[in-house]
């Protein structure tokens, strides 16, 4: 065998095992799973109740659901301003420069720091500076944990756009400029509608991650299992009650559990095709 | 799940040979090792006397903190020697175990309701109060009931925070079985349970994120285990008992609550005991073993190993170890009833323990 060969039969194995173990990874969420949706049947996913008391058994998904749409949704409205100018910072307008450089490592460097650590940072710093900014009584709820998911996905947003936004062809924007275009307008007609599809690929790499995020999360979001009435309101997210609850669970509290698993795995992938489909209809 | 718990067991195993071979070299002769896994509560204490009887006997016993659920399901899974649960077995669960289970208590731990209200240092809170306070039917401090039972303290207005345990553990099953005993309401509405349905408040992860939002919370009031709270030094409730007086936790009010009538098969909540002196919110801790031990081809030797390694952990030189890390040690009772248990286990059908 030629080396070709080999390096085909290789990278051939190795593709077909990711494909196995992610298929092997929704075997098993479905089976650990139909428990609870024999159990509840399609009313898990609409049913706000969740009571784990022994002999009253009753599971639905809805708060958890609920929790991570609005932390996840409030944290991509909360970090967009940010990182959109971020990329535009360093992919256009300090391009190249020094300044841009130290900014993308330390935008960069963001993304290195632990989940606990963000956690902690929101738990004593972020939620006393709210409390005495007068947001809500406790410092604790959804909109806490939007705020630290927020910054925690900033970097996964600013750097794909940014590496986007600075490889729009010069050519296309010095036309614009020899047209007569202003910076702001070369940015609104060229610059963004050339890189829209990248960028709208960050951020759904962002909300991906904000969907799934856990540990900071659990310490802000005030861990309450009902459906939360305002951003202000404490709640709780799926990822989470996962993390909190899976310890000590058995039966049917383990299957609806699972069952939360892969709800979260279905809504991830709902997210990532409708995000594919958005950047088709752009091109 | 059966997986997973193997698959971390054989870790703390293969750890655990890893050690024990040096042990061999040492002292030339074999040595046997003993595995248990499950309540997280314990753990300070499981870590503290285990690690001497491996120091004092050369016989290697490793705990896994994984949870009482955990421990549960280990010793159904044959995966472990022993368990550990904060709760015991109901009838209908140990129906389900492939054997006959018995359970051994090893000491006795406590909740506490700690608090955090600036300026006020002593909390008398009666049962009544407990119950309108955790139904969310009093919801600030200056509430004149709050002042009824505490004339002394001059208290804030500011809104009751109540902080509960987000995750599933038995420090939330001893403080909900003792709230169901003492409110009917409660009991109708909540019940008693690892993770609850509850009325008020917000979680927070594990007995130091509870203490720790205590902690940064004014107003804020919640239940921690003792060993956490006494190692601590956290500020905690008088609680009214069964005899109407306002006890603070410690050892000793910890430890009365087990001189009552204590059945033969140990298995008892603690709570809102009659003692005179004790502290309401008590309860045993347990392991729990098969009564016969010749299954899946253990040796003689691994069997009498366990039990003669139990037998140690409740008599007096591992209880006397108990206060240090925060723990009540059993009274007489029920050692000797635990004893009477270990010598009724067997192997074959032959007892291990004179």
């Amino acid at each position: 065998m030629n080396s070709d060969k080999i390096t085909k039969a290789v990278l051939f194995s190795v593709s077909i095992l990711i494909l196995m173990l992610a298929a092997g990874m929704v075997y098993s969420l479905v089976g650990g799973a139909v428990p609870a949706f024999k159990a509840f049947g399609w009313q898990f996913i609409f049913s706000g109740e969740w009571n784990p008391t022994e002999g009253r058994e009753e599971y639905g998904a809805l708060p958890f659901i609920v929790g991570t749409l609005m932390t996840s949704f409030a944290a991509l409205l909360l970090c967009l301003p940010l990182s959109f100018s971020t990329s535009l910072f360093l992919g256009e307008y300090f391009r190249g420069t020094r300044v841009a450089r130290i900014l993308g490592i330390l935008v960069d460097l963001l993304a290195g720091i632990p989940s606990i650590v963000y956690g902690l940072w929101g738990f004593y710093v972020l939620r006393p500076a709210l409390i005495e900014l007068g947001f809500g009584g406790r410092g604790f709820g959804i909109f806490t944990a939007s705020l630290i998911l927020a910054i925690m996905i900033i970097p996964y947003a600013t750097s794909l756009s940014n590496e986007i936004i600075s490889m729009v062809p010069n050519d296309l924007k010095e036309a614009a400029y020899s047209l007569g275009a202003t910076r702001l307008e070369v940015i609104a007609t060229v610059t963004i509608p050339n890189a829209r599809s990248g960028i709208v690929a960050g951020y759904i790499l962002a909300f991906g991650r904000a969907l799934g995020e856990t540990m900071a999360v659990t310490m802000l979001v005030g861990n309450t299992n009902v459906v939360p009435s305002s951003f202000f309101d404490t709640g709780n997210t799926m990822a989470s009650v996962i993390a909190n609850q899976f310890g000590e669970a058995d039966g049917l509290k383990l299957s609806s559990l699972i069952a939360i698993g892969l709800l979260l795995f279905l809504i991830t992938g709902i997210i990532n095709a409708v995000g594919k489909l958005i950047i088709k209809k752009m091109n | 799940m059966k997986v997973i718990v193997s698959f971390v067991l054989a870790l703390v195993l293969f750890s655990a040979c890893q050690n024990s071979s040096k042990k061999t070299n040492d002292s030339g002769n074999e040595s046997v090792s003993l595995t248990a896994a499950g309540a997280t509560f314990p753990l300070p204490y499981y870590n503290l006397v285990f690690k001497n009887y491996t120091k004092a006997t050369d016989v290697l016993v490793t705990y896994g903190g994984i949870g009482s659920g955990g421990g549960i399901r280990s010793l159904k899974d044959k995966v472990v020697d022993f368990g550990a649960t904060d709760a015991y077995l109901e009838d209908g669960k140990l129906g389900e175990m492939p054997g006959e289970v018995v359970h051994i208590p090893t000491c006795i731990g406590a909740v506490v309701i700690a608090y955090n209200l600036p300026g006020v240092d002593e909390l008398k809170l009666s049962d009544q109060l407990l119950e309108k306070i955790f139904m969310g039917e009093i919801t600030n401090w200056n509430d004149p009931a709050l002042k009824a039972n505490n004339p002394d303290v001059n208290f804030p207005d500011l809104e009751i925070t109540f902080v509960h345990r987000s995750d599933g553990s038995g420090t939330t099953h001893i403080f909900s079985d003792y709230m169901s005993k003492v409110s009917q309401k409660w009991a109708d509405a909540v019940g008693t349970g690892k993770s609850l349905k509850w009325p008020v408040g917000m979680g927070a992860k594990g007995n130091p994120g509870v203490a720790g939002t205590i902690s940064q919370t004014e107003g804020s009031i919640g239940y921690i285990g003792s060993e956490f709270a006494f190692a601590q030094k956290i500020q905690t409730a008088k609680v009214q008992n069964s005899s109407g007086a306002y006890i603070l936790p410690s050892i000793e009010s910890i430890s009365a609550a087990a001189q009552g009538e204590i059945p033969a098969d140990t298995r008892v909540m603690l709570t809102n005991s009659s003692d005179p002196d004790s502290y309401p919110i008590s309860g045993f801790t347990w392991i729990i073993l098969y009564k016969d031990q010749s299954y899946d081809g253990r040796s003689k030797a691994q069997a009498q190993a366990t039990v003669e390694f139990l037998d140690w952990l409740v008599g007096e030189e591992a209880q006397g170890q108990a206060a240090r890390v925060n723990y009540a040690p059993l009274p007489q009772a029920a050692v000797q009833k635990a004893k009477a248990i270990l010598r009724g286990v067997t192997y074959g059908g032959e007892t291990l323990l004179k």
